[in-house]
């Protein structure tokens, strides 16, 4: 697997967060794609519909499974990755980059504060 | 939980390990559709280790496999083999297995890992005194190749020529000095082979068919590359409590003989529901045990194995509707958990360009 990407923050559902601005773009980690195995379907939160952090942002499903996707934080859905329902294995290919879900304009940067960085992340990963 | 005897070459190669049928059986080694395209335009190997297998001799085996069997079994010819339910009284499959006749009163039965020791007793519980079944899946490796470019392997790793090997025939060959038994059979709807070797051999034979090329693919890539044949899988489309002749696998019951269970599988009312194929609109699949309704909502059957189909690139299923909903192009909804999912009975194969049945010596000639 890849390493952890050091410039990001993670969530304990395997969610990662890029901060852009007043926005944050969220995928899934490697760690999760591997688990999951070929992704073939994934279902977003619509354009424009609010998320709250912990609450549910969509589904993915592999050929062997299905695995709800969690909002790592609240506030408006203002773009998604189109490209995934044609080419959902992107996620898989490239969970860090062209596999990113969507991105959300936070209400509260403090929900930030209690996402892990890389450092925790990895350690996470060792205790599951 | 059990392990076959290529338990340690899955974990060299860092396959994802499961139970399935009583065994610690590889899911996937680099990915599912990776394996299963590879089913598709080359060659895979499976483990197949954990399947049974039952010698079964006398002068008697004949009729008592008759009696046992919803096929036929005296007009197999030696050196075939066939594919048939074993039923309880009640036309229930107690499992499917195919019959390998080796000489007239000579056979080898394959069954199912989760079902064989119930088999084993139940065949022991039904025939005569002066037939011998010996239950020899200890001792019996058991590979598959299979993929179209599979005799193109099978022919380097084999001392005798593959290419006159029929469809559901088995020739005796030879691996090294090793004597194995090699059947033109699979469960992928592929050209390839089963073949059948002592324990000790397996490990050597797995690593010179993946040094020759063949990828190797776990129960995963089985189970995607058997639904979109239309294979019925035991414990899911086939189980104790369905009727064999709901399975719509008319060519595996004999109507010309009486066997366990034949009064009920052909009783009137038997086949009130069908086995079929449903595709759905789109890529998302269905899960085992969703309701499957009629256009109106009412409720018509349900969803025994679902999949997302890598070479057609939509969701597929099959299940039992109620028989007025079975003819093909018939509307169906699917409920699962809080999604619906438009779909329609589809005729099997859902992948129809597999290769199983091609001539051998065109496959060879092949690039």
């Amino acid at each position: 697997m890849a390493a952890v990407p050091t410039d990001l923050l993670y969530s304990k559902t395997h969610e990662w967060v890029q901060i852009e601005g007043d926005a944050v773009r969220v995928g899934i980690t490697d760690h999760a794609q591997d688990s999951l195995g070929d992704i073939t379907f994934v279902e977003l939160p619509k354009l424009g519909t609010s998320v709250k952090k912990g609450g549910d942002a969509g589904v993915i499903e592999s050929v062997k499974a299905a695995s709800d996707l969690f909002s790592p934080v609240t506030g408006e859905v203002v773009s998604l990755n189109d490209s995934l329902e044609s080419a959902p294995e992107n996620i898989n290919s490239d969970p860090y980059g062209s596999g990113w879900l969507y991105t959300v304009k936070f209400t509260d940067k403090s929900e930030l504060d209690s996402l892990m960085d890389y450092e925790a992340y990895e350690k996470y990963l060792e205790t599951i | 939980m059990k392990k076959t005897v290529l338990y340690e070459k899955h974990l060299s190669l860092k396959a994802k390990i499961a139970p399935f049928g009583g065994y610690e059986m590889p899911v996937q080694y680099e990915g599912i559709i990776k394996e299963h395209n590879a089913a598709r335009t080359g060659t895979v190997i499976f483990d197949t280790c954990h399947m049974g297998e039952f010698k079964i001799s006398g002068d008697s085996a004949v009729s008592d496999l008759e009696r046992i069997l919803s096929c036929d079994v005296a007009d197999i010819k030696t050196d075939a083999c066939r594919y048939g339910f074993l039923c309880n009284g009640n036309g229930g499959v107690i499992d499917d297995q195919i019959l390998y006749r080796i000489s007239e009163s000579e056979f080898m039965m394959v069954v199912n890992a989760s079902t064989e020791e119930g088999d084993f007793e139940w065949i022991k519980s039904q025939i005569s005194e002066n037939t011998k079944v010996e239950n020899i899946s200890a001792q019996t490796a058991k590979i598959d190749l299979q993929g179209p470019l599979s005799p193109k392997i099978a022919a380097l790793i084999l001392q005798d020529s593959i290419t006159e090997l029929k469809f559901y025939n088995f020739a005796y060959n030879y691996y090294k000095d090793t004597r194995v038994l090699v059947s033109r059979t699979g469960y992928t709807g592929e050209m390839g082979f089963e073949i059948y070797s002592p324990a000790e051999t397996a490990s050597l034979l797995w690593d010179d068919c993946i040094s020759k090329g063949a990828v190797p693919a776990g129960i995963g890539a089985r189970d995607t590359l058997r639904l979109e044949i239309g294979f019925p899988l035991y414990g899911h489309e086939l189980s104790i409590d369905r009727n064999a002749i709901q399975s719509g696998f008319n060519r595996a019951i004999s109507q010309k003989k009486v066997f366990i269970g034949s009064s009920a599988v052909f009783a009137p009312s038997a086949d009130n529901q069908i086995l079929v194929g449903i595709t759905l609109d789109g890529r998302r699949s269905a899960r085992e045990g969703d309701m499957v309704l009629n256009k109106s909502g009412q409720e018509a059957g349900i969803i025994t194995s679902a999949s997302f189909s890598p070479t057609l690139g939509y969701a597929i299923a099959l299940g039992y509707v109620n028989k007025e909903y079975s003819q093909p192009e018939t509307l169906l909804k699917i409920i699962s958990g809080k999604n619906e999912f438009s779909g329609k009975v589809s005729r099997l194969p859902f992948y129809k360009n597999a290769t199983a049945r091609s001539d051998i010596k065109l496959m060879i000639g092949m690039s």
